[in-house]
């Protein structure tokens, strides 16, 4: 006789508080300040970016320098097709732009291990802010471009979207084959490549597809800066941001990167503002104290804290 | 034409002398002690400044303040090592995971350097003048403070290539290079002898740093590009040779003269051209053993 196929009681309650959450964020323009929706959007920017970061480099354990092209290239985008045609358009061009530069990157980058990748990604931002700064410099015969200024409370629906979308893919990665062939990637490169996963196709693809979020991110975010130019778009803290963000989160859970992006987030909105060398210095230091403390993360932290409450038998691996 | 050409040749190696000094301390840094530093060129920055420092409040010639900041510099260094990179050498599984580790910190580390000197010197351009009267090369004038830097680099970086060669801690650095395991079988204290190279990278990026304050203007947000010049010129001359960081330094400092001069804002575009198709075709450099 076989098993009537039942939801395991983990994914239920799971299910039941994103619903909950999701809900609770969907209707949040109606009750809150607009200041509220706007530190949203910037915090949900971040989560996308580090979640995005986290889908490929976590696993693999390359260390990509990348996102700050990937955004910039949906900033451009936005700042190009902004004014011709429909933001879900834009941003759907934005993150496909993204899609398409990482999977360039990424069938180029093929042989590159460990750090040359990490320099290589460093090498792609620059490249592009230099050529496009020298476009737009010589042929354009400009130095910046305005982007089409769109109302928060649509910004913030947009980010919420792709936010959704963003963990909805880094779950499911997680969960399928997909995502096991990554982390024997990870593992043991050569290896995988012996059990029949095909690496080359895996890892290509999970490049691209966290690009394609950073890019839609830029193309929406683009419309907060208003005036953006090389310098701004492709920013290399937007590179460094979200490894940060998720080192400091921990990626052994989906949870991890939510948390480490939420929190620096939330501590650049209320000490930038004041105290802008503070804020990096204070930066620096927990880069070095969580990779020399928290190998993983907050993440790590709170999985200890509850196998020594519980017991290791009912704490997810 | 002639002159043009002399023009071209001698301002390359004027500036590739300055990019030789700053990639000879990070090949140290990244081929023997493995940390690829992305905060080398916060140090660049820190020596230019106090250098600037020295000179405006106190007239100290900028010469002499390499006195002052190289051991400064390389105390430093060799202090994070010992705390930072050693306890991460030992906590890391592999190699492969220290460098990546130890990239992640240096990072830290670039962000902690530049905010404490952006608290103490604020984000000011500034610069001073030294030495600054024109020399007549063949036709061509340059500042004399520029042939002080391209004499003082080539001076630092044969005396560093007689250090390597010549004396025990420069055998027991090359030995540490190959292969540390078995130099610390033969008897060399390694983690001495890697943070003795972390400290002398610092010590040379200062000096370089003190050099380049000469005859360019200096802030505190100077110093990432200074790495990443200096991580292109690594690779370009093969990581952890010392003799292909010299080579690949004057070699980029060539290119960047001869593309200014047909197109002066593509300069840096075409250091990052050649960096990305050396990755892709030769990642192991000029003279790198793969």
């Amino acid at each position: 006789m076989k098993h009537k196929p039942r939801l395991p009681q983990g994914l239920l309650t799971t299910g039941s508080i994103t619903l909950t959450v999701l809900v609770l964020f969907a209707t949040l323009p109606g009750y809150a300040s607009i200041y509220t929706v706007i530190l949203l959007a910037a915090i949900f920017m971040y989560i996308v970016l580090t979640l995005s970061w986290s889908i490929f480099s976590g696993p693999t354990g390359y260390i990509s320098l990348a996102s700050a092209a990937f955004l910039g290239t949906g900033i451009y985008t936005s700042a190009i097709f902004g004014k011709m045609l429909p933001l879900p358009v834009v941003v759907g061009i934005g993150g496909l732009a993204s899609f398409c530069l990482a999977l360039l990157a990424g069938a180029l980058t093929l042989r590159l291990k460990g750090i040359y990748f990490s320099m290589f990604t460093f090498g792609l931002v620059e490249l592009i802010k230099h050529l496009m700064l020298w476009f737009e410099i010589n042929l354009t015969g400009t130095r910046g471009r305005f982007v089409i200024v769109v109302d928060h409370i649509t910004v913030y629906y947009v980010m919420l979207v792709l936010l959704a979308l963003t963990i909805l893919t880094a779950y499911a990665i997680r969960r399928s084959k997909f995502g096991l062939a990554l982390q024997s990637i990870g593992e043991q490169e050569e290896a995988a490549a012996h059990t029949g996963v095909n690496v080359t196709l895996v890892k290509v693809s999970a490049f691209a597809i966290s690009a394609f979020f950073v890019g839609a991110t830029g193309a929406i975010m683009a419309t907060r800066w208003t005036y953006i130019d090389p310098y701004i778009a492709f920013n290399y803290l937007f590179s460094f941001m979200p490894v940060l963000m998720a080192i400091f989160g921990g990626m052994g859970q989906l949870y991890g990167p939510i948390m480490g992006a939420t929190v620096f987030a939330y501590l650049e909105e209320i000490l930038i503002t004041r105290f802008p060398y503070f804020y990096m210095l204070f930066f620096g230091i927990i880069l070095i104290v969580s990779v020399l403390y928290l190998p993983n993360g907050l993440a790590g932290l709170i999985q200890g804290w509850q196998k020594r409450v519980w017991g290791a038998r009912y704490v997810h691996p | 034409m002639l002159v043009t050409f002399l023009d071209i040749v001698i301002a390359g190696l004027l500036l590739g002398g300055l990019y030789a000094l700053i990639a000879m301390g990070l090949s140290l840094q990244y081929g023997v002690a493995r940390v690829l530093n992305i905060s080398h060129g916060e140090f660049i920055m820190l020596g230019a400044l106090t250098t600037w420092a020295f000179y405006t409040a106190f007239d100290i010639n900028p010469l002499a303040a390499l006195a002052i900041c190289g051991p400064l510099a390389f105390i430093l260094g060799f202090i994070i090592h010992r705390t930072l990179y050693k306890r991460l050498l030992n906590s890391s599984g592999s190699l492969a995971l220290f460098e990546g580790n130890s990239m992640l910190a240096s990072f830290g580390l670039m962000f902690i350097v530049q905010n404490l000197a952006l608290m103490f010197w604020g984000p000011e351009i500034r610069g001073y003048s030294y030495l600054a009267f024109p020399v007549d090369l063949a036709g061509a004038v340059f500042g004399a403070n520029r042939l002080v830097t391209l004499g003082f680099a080539i001076l630092i970086g044969l005396t560093f290539y007689f250090f390597l060669t010549r004396t025990r801690i420069g055998k027991a650095i090359r030995a540490a290079a190959q292969d540390p395991a078995a130099a610390g079988i033969m008897g060399v204290d390694i983690n001495n002898v890697l943070a003795i190279c972390f400290g002398l990278g610092a010590a040379m990026a200062a000096i370089a740093g003190m050099l380049i304050s000469m005859s360019y203007p200096v802030h505190t947000g100077m110093g990432l590009e200074y790495t990443i010049i200096a991580i292109i010129v690594v690779v370009l001359g093969g990581l952890g040779s010392i003799p292909g960081s010299f080579i690949g330094g004057l070699l980029l400092g060539l290119i960047g003269s001869i593309v200014t001069y047909f197109e002066p804002g593509l300069a840096l575009a075409a250091y990052y051209v050649i960096f990305i198709l050396l990755l892709l075709v030769k990642p192991t450099g000029l003279m790198g053993k793969s």
